[in-house]
């Protein structure tokens, strides 16, 4: 039997983050491939109900200390390495989000286990992992095989289902038995986001509406599908100098630049000054009524069709979705 | 305050990234390098902390070609001193090069002087085992902290704030010296017109460091480098509009998007 | 009967004509010193060149004034009064001569007869004027005149001398016991009213005219040099040291600057000494405001006002010796970046300026200083990173910029390879911009159907740097041109022909030649011979009304108006003008780096749109035609945001040289 995986839950004030059930999929697939079994993580105060969420895990740790919240890089780092140690962790998985940046490299250098940042893609094979590391901002892929299966990956946020992840079942709960040292960094507390409009540039999913939404009503359908999504609404110049929306939501040259993970065009011909702005993003996905639209020429997805038609639509299936 | 910061050049993705020979590293003759986006807002976060407490800033970086260019500009932004780090440097990846950038730091003794704030990038686009900084807070000891777009040092501690998602940040107090990691500064960073980094290629000097040879632990083997698949033209989603709406949904769900 | 033979209080006529002489032209002659000192106390730049063609330029612009003409409510009224007060001061000079010197065998110089013939008329021509003057001031005032209470104190005072001129003639007529008015029609007609005075009234009335007549002149000398007439004394100057009387208006070069000006100016001294006299030349008319792109957009510039805060910047802080605390920044207090960034560089205001003032070198000055200070706005710093690292404004890599032609399998010559007649330089939009890459295939076709011998740097081309430099960053153009200097050097060939027109400013007037400097042309320049000469053969008669669009760097700068019309004509097109044509043209926005420029708040209407709706109310016309690559950028998004998609095509004049040019079979069906 493979040495058993471990999988470190995120959680931001109390509340699982996405990442930890698409790495909870990833490692449930991964252990059963290898015929391993699988341990999640849970750090920080009030961790018991967190894990009994994880229920895909063979088994949930967790290790209540305050100390642990939100804690530094080196502290979880430190924790880790205690319950890689006792429990014989082989494969680990991190989320490669903000919240966990540098524990990977630190845990890296203390326990010289080697460290595969932003994986996109793993396989399981004859009692190795493959993993497939993106780099250069997404322009290089590179295959990295850790043999006997063991070693740290930081999974690159969206890139495997959460969906795949998220079970109604609770996993049996125990502490980790961790010792926590002070860390000499101290988390002081949350800084909420600001109210005021929000920051195109710092939204996960943009909805972005071009002359081809037409009026200034349908303006408020794209607003409702934003919210739908988590996201918000933004705009090609066109739209802005009617004055439909205020200028800190204008995408492009003469505006903001944008790196969404989802940015879904709607009436929008994809000019050069608009697409100046937001070609980064993650997935574009873009709705126009003419095929020979030039988004359509950079756009990941696309779909010939009225907008107008299509918000509604899609607006209803992620509201009863989620409701 | 005593300021450091260390800079990399980092591959430029403007130009086409090709895979050498091996098929497991980039082909290094059509490789072009730039400065690092968030060096840019190291450097400035590290002005803007000397204009504000006074100071002195040391910009430093291990020799590769055309790493003058950055140290000169950087003195032009109002960096005080920089150095280049060289001797039988390699390809150092993250890990040596923190180690190499370490040992400069402690040349003056093992324990740093207590004002002493070392600012790095938070990230780099080049970074395939993690990052620099980390290592180095490991290597020197010192407290960490990452993804930063707020200094404010005060009686021998910094206040940070940390970028989470979202728009949610958290505040930290790290003791001095510490290591941070930043990813934006308080300000953009400032235009630096050329004829003032020519100024400084005159009057200026890089002083240079021996920093000796270094190992390099080679935890990951690549197998295969490769690029991912052009992505050309839209893959259009047809059928009825309720069908693809249907689509929609399940891509987004795939994705991980809701 | 001489005036200055009467005693007032004991005191001769003539010592008191001294005293008040003596006192006014002190007065004067220090005020003007003390201008001229503020002038030296600006930077060093050589405008002593070439003195013959400054002198021409002088005698033009000064003595007939064309450009005032272009405005007809004040053309012949301004140049009435301006000879009007030629005549009257050298008049003045006289009778103070003589006055002073009653010894002097001379008369005075009404009593020349043909002398006073001429004050006689000139005193009504110049009368009406100022009722023209007054009344525009009053009842039609254009927008932007500064309507101060200055201008209205002079020309009273100005009419006061015109009518003491008038009253004394009239007067002396009586004096002189009814003398014949042959020699002075209009007093005259006045004379009348003294009719019931006697001789030795009228002999008062005569001296007092005199005595106001000459006080007013002292008084208005005194005045003079301390109000806007300060216009008077400083744009004859202003005029024959302008910059384009001896170089081109598109070369911002500063020459013989004893100083290094790139990192422009932040305080008054920093400019040169002719910035500066342009300010004390403004005669606040404002025909620059009223021709800027800016201004009509809603921008907050308005060129005057730049001129005008130079100037009240510098006299009230240099005059008081003020330096340092207290006074405000020259740039961001008193001249907001706001309104430094707005300028488009499109000559309108330096092409109407009647005193031939200055205002893109004043402007590019402080802009040098917000660069050197970093403050560009974040777009800005975008570009001009990329074009130091790429060299060009798109950011992509300089091995694609030949990709247009590479991908679609056009076969150029690189000149840096064999000879070529012509170098085609093309320009970033015409290279990098995805709307603009069909176009460029087109114009090397045309080019090959005309047998032209032409030639590409591919790679090596870099940004020219015009609107690099207009935008401030200095260095950054300096590198760019000597980056394509060195390409230059390494490739053959006998002449350029450029796309884009900012680029063939700058390489025709701003970039150094070793060895003879080669033509630089536009491509219309060049398309335009070809037709003429028949060696492009036209396949197929386009027909169509269509109106085109003057490129400021193309027009204004370059003067190229008539090429790209008789091409229009020569394929067949009726070409419609819009009211703004020509020198008039009404810029697109997108000059001096405004194209990168981010939007920091809603504009009115961008000069794109207004032009755009400019060509749709001609009516009946299908298309506007373009000879530059950013105007197609800034007008096919005008087209749109104005609603006029179907009704207004925008198309590059490539396009239609390619479509009547085109072998048959060649046409898509
Ligand atoms: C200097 C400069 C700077 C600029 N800066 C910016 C900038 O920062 N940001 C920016 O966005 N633009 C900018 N522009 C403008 C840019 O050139 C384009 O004009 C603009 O992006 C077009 O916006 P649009 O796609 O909304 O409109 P259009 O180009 O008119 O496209 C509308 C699209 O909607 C489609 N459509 C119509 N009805 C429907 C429907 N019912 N359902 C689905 N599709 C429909 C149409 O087929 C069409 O493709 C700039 C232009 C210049 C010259
Ligand atoms: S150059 Fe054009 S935009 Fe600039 S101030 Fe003059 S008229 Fe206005
Ligand atoms: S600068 Fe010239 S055009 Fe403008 S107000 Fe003054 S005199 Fe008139």
């Amino acid at each position: 039997m493979a040495k058993p995986i471990l999988m470190l839950a995120e959680q931001v004030r109390g509340q699982l983050s996405d990442i930890s059930f698409e790495m909870l999929g990833l490692g449930r697939r991964l252990a059963d491939a290898l015929g391993a079994p699988l341990s999640a993580l849970v750090l920080g105060s009030e961790g018991a109900p967190l894990a009994a969420r994880l229920g895909l895990a063979d088994k949930a740790l967790t290790a209540e200390d305050p100390r642990l919240n939100m804690a530094p890089p080196g502290t979880m780092a430190d924790a880790l390495r205690q319950v890689i140690e006792k429990e014989q962790a082989g494969l680990v998985l991190i989320g490669a989000t903000n919240v966990c940046m540098g524990v990977g490299s630190i845990l890296s250098a203390r326990t010289g286990l080697p460290f595969v940042n932003n994986v996109r893609q793993a396989q399981a094979e004859e009692g190795a992992v493959r993993l497939t590391s993106q780099m250069y901002g997404g322009k290089i892929l590179a295959d990295v095989r850790l043999g006997g299966a063991c070693g740290i990956a930081g999974i690159y946020p969206g890139a495997f289902p959460a969906d795949a992840g998220r079970s109604d079942k609770a996993p049996p709960v125990e502490a980790a038995g961790v010792t926590v040292t002070a860390p000499k960094e101290t988390f002081e507390r949350y800084i909420e986001p600001e109210t005021g409009d929000v920051d195109i540039t710092k939204e996960k999913v943009l909805v972005a509406v071009g002359r081809g939404i037409q009026t200034q009503d349908n303006v408020g359908m794209a607003e409702e599908l934003a919210a739908a999504l988590g996201g918000a609404v933004c705009a090609s110049r066109p739209v802005i100098d009617q004055g439909w929306l205020p200028l800190s939501r204008q995408v492009g040259k003469s505006g903001m630049n944008v790196k969404p993970r989802l940015y879904l065009a709607l009436g929008i011909s994809g000019a050069p000054e608009h697409w100046e702005g937001m070609q980064g993003s993650q997935c574009i996905i873009a709705v126009n009524t003419d095929a020979k639209a030039p988004i359509f020429d950079g756009a990941h997805y696309g779909i010939v069709g009225d907008a107008l038609e299509f918000i509604p639509l899609l607006t209803d299936r992620l509201k009863a979705r989620r409701g | 305050m005593n300021i450091f910061v260390l800079l990399r050049l980092a591959p430029d993705t403007v130009e086409e990234l090709e895979i050498g020979g091996d098929g497991k590293s980039l082909d290094a003759d059509i490789l072009r390098f730039k400065p690092n986006d968030p060096d840019e807002h190291a450097v400035e976060e590290a002005v803007l902390l000397k204009e504000k407490h006074g100071g002195t800033v040391t910009v430093a970086a291990l020799e590769t070609p055309e790493v003058d260019d950055i140290l000169y500009t950087a003195l032009a932004k109002g960096a005080d001193r920089a150095v280049k780090l060289t001797g039988d440097l390699g390809a150092a990846q993250s890990e040596a090069a923190a180690r190499l950038l370490a040992g400069f730091l402690k040349a003056g003794g093992p324990a740093l002087a207590p004002d002493t704030l070392i600012l790095l990038r938070s990230q780099s686009i080049d970074d395939l085992e993690g990052e620099v900084g980390p290592y180095l807070a490991e290597a020197l000891g010192l407290p960490y902290a990452c993804v930063v777009t707020q200094v404010a040092p005060a009686g021998g501690a910094v206040k940070v704030t940390r970028e989470f998602s979202g728009g949610l940040r958290g505040e930290f107090t790290l003791p001095l010296p510490a290591v941070l990691g930043i990813q934006s500064a308080e300000k953009p960073p400032r235009y630096v017109p050329i004829a003032k980094v020519r100024a400084a290629m005159k009057t200026a000097r890089i002083e240079t460091v021996d920093a000796g040879a270094v190992e390099q632990p080679a935890r990951v083997g690549v197998e295969r480098m490769y690029k991912p698949e052009a992505a050309g033209r839209a893959v259009m989603i047809e059928g009825a509009p309720e069908e693809v709406a249907d689509k929609v949904v399940e891509l987004l769900s795939k994705n991980s998007v809701i | 009967m001489d005036p200055v033979k009467f005693s007032l209080f004991g005191l001769p006529g003539v010592a008191l004509l001294w005293a008040l002489a003596l006192a006014a032209f002190a007065v004067f002659g220090w005020r003007i010193a003390r201008l001229i000192g503020l002038l030296r106390q600006g930077r060093y730049e050589n405008r002593f060149d070439r003195l013959p063609r400054r002198l021409g330029h002088f005698l033009k612009h000064v003595l007939l004034q064309p450009r005032l003409f272009n405005e007809r409510s004040i053309g012949l009224p301004h140049f009435l009064i301006f000879w009007g007060f030629v005549v009257y001061a050298l008049c003045f000079n006289w009778a103070l001569i003589r006055g002073l010197a009653p010894f002097l065998p001379i008369p005075y110089p009404d009593e020349v007869p043909a002398v006073a013939l001429f004050l006689d008329v000139f005193a009504v021509l110049v009368l009406v004027s100022l009722g023209v003057a007054v009344a525009r001031r009053l009842f039609y005032a254009p927008p932007h005149l500064h309507l101060s209470f200055d201008a209205n104190l002079i020309l009273s005072l100005i009419g006061m001398l015109m009518v003491s001129t008038l009253v004394g003639g009239a007067a002396r007529i009586v004096a002189e016991g009814g003398r014949s008015a042959a020699w002075t029609p209009f007093s005259g007609l006045l004379a009348g009213l003294f009719s019931g005075a006697s001789r030795e009234t009228a002999h008062h009335i005569v001296a007092a005219a005199w005595w106001v007549h000459m006080l007013t002149v002292l008084g208005f000398l005194v005045y003079l040099p301390f109000s806007k007439h300060l216009h008077l004394l400083a744009s004859p100057f202003n005029v024959f040291f302008n910059a384009s009387a001896t170089r081109a208006v598109g070369d911002l070069g500063t020459p013989g600057a004893k100083e290094d000006l790139t990192a422009g100016a932040s305080r008054w001294q920093e400019l040169t000494w002719k910035q500066i006299l342009g300010g004390f030349s403004c005669a606040e008319c404002g025909r620059c405001d009223r021709s800027c792109p800016a201004a009509g957009s809603g921008y907050p510039l308005l060129p005057q006002q730049i001129i005008q805060k130079v100037k009240d910047h510098v006299v009230r802080h240099g005059l008081n010796g003020a330096n340092g605390n207290g006074v405000p920044k020259l740039v961001g207090e008193v001249i907001t970046p706001a309104e430094l960034w707005a300028c488009a560089t499109c000559m309108a205001c330096m092409n109407c300026c009647a005193v031939w003032n200055e205002q893109v070198s004043v402007i590019v000055a402080l802009r040098r200083h917000l660069v050197s200070q970093g403050e560009v706005d974040r777009t800005v710093q975008d570009m001009l990173g990329n074009l130091q690292r790429y060299g060009n404004s798109f950011g992509k890599s300089d091995r694609m910029r030949a990709r247009w032609a590479q991908a679609s399998g056009l076969k150029i010559k690189d000149a840096r390879k064999e000879p070529v007649d012509y170098l085609w330089f093309v320009g970033d939009y015409a290279s990098y911009d995805p709307r603009c890459e069909e176009i460029t295939r087109k114009t090397a076709r045309v080019f090959a159907r005309a047998g032209l011998d032409y030639g590409l740097l591919y790679e090596a081309e870099r940004n020219a740097g015009n609107d690099v430099r207009r935008v401030g960053e200095e260095g950054l153009f300096e590198v760019l041109k000597e980056k394509n200097q060195q390409a230059f050097q390494k490739a053959r060939f006998q002449r350029i022909v450029t796309t884009d027109p900012h680029t063939l400013n700058t390489l025709r007037h701003e970039y150094a030649w070793e060895g003879a400097r080669p033509e630089v042309r536009h491509y219309t320049e060049v398309l335009d011979e070809l037709l003429q000469g028949s060696k492009l053969p036209l396949r197929q008669k386009l027909s169509g009304r269509v109106t085109y669009h003057d490129p400021c760097y193309l027009g204004r700068y370059n003067g190229v108006y008539d090429a790209p019309r008789r091409i229009l004509g020569a394929l067949g097109l009726e070409l419609v003008e819009m009211p703004r044509s020509r020198d008039k043209s009404y810029c697109c926005g997108a000059g001096g780096g405004r194209i990168w420029m981010e939007d920091a708040e809603k504009v009115q209407e961008r000069p794109a749109e207004s032009r755009v709706r400019e060509a749709v109310a001609l009516g009946g016309v299908s298309t506007l035609v373009v000879a530059c690559p950013k105007d197609l950028a800034m007008f096919r998004d005008a087209v749109k945001t104005t609603g006029n998609e179907g009704r207004l095509a925008v198309k590059d004049i490539a396009e239609l040289i390619d479509e009547a040019t085109a072998e048959p079979e060649a046409k898509p069906a």
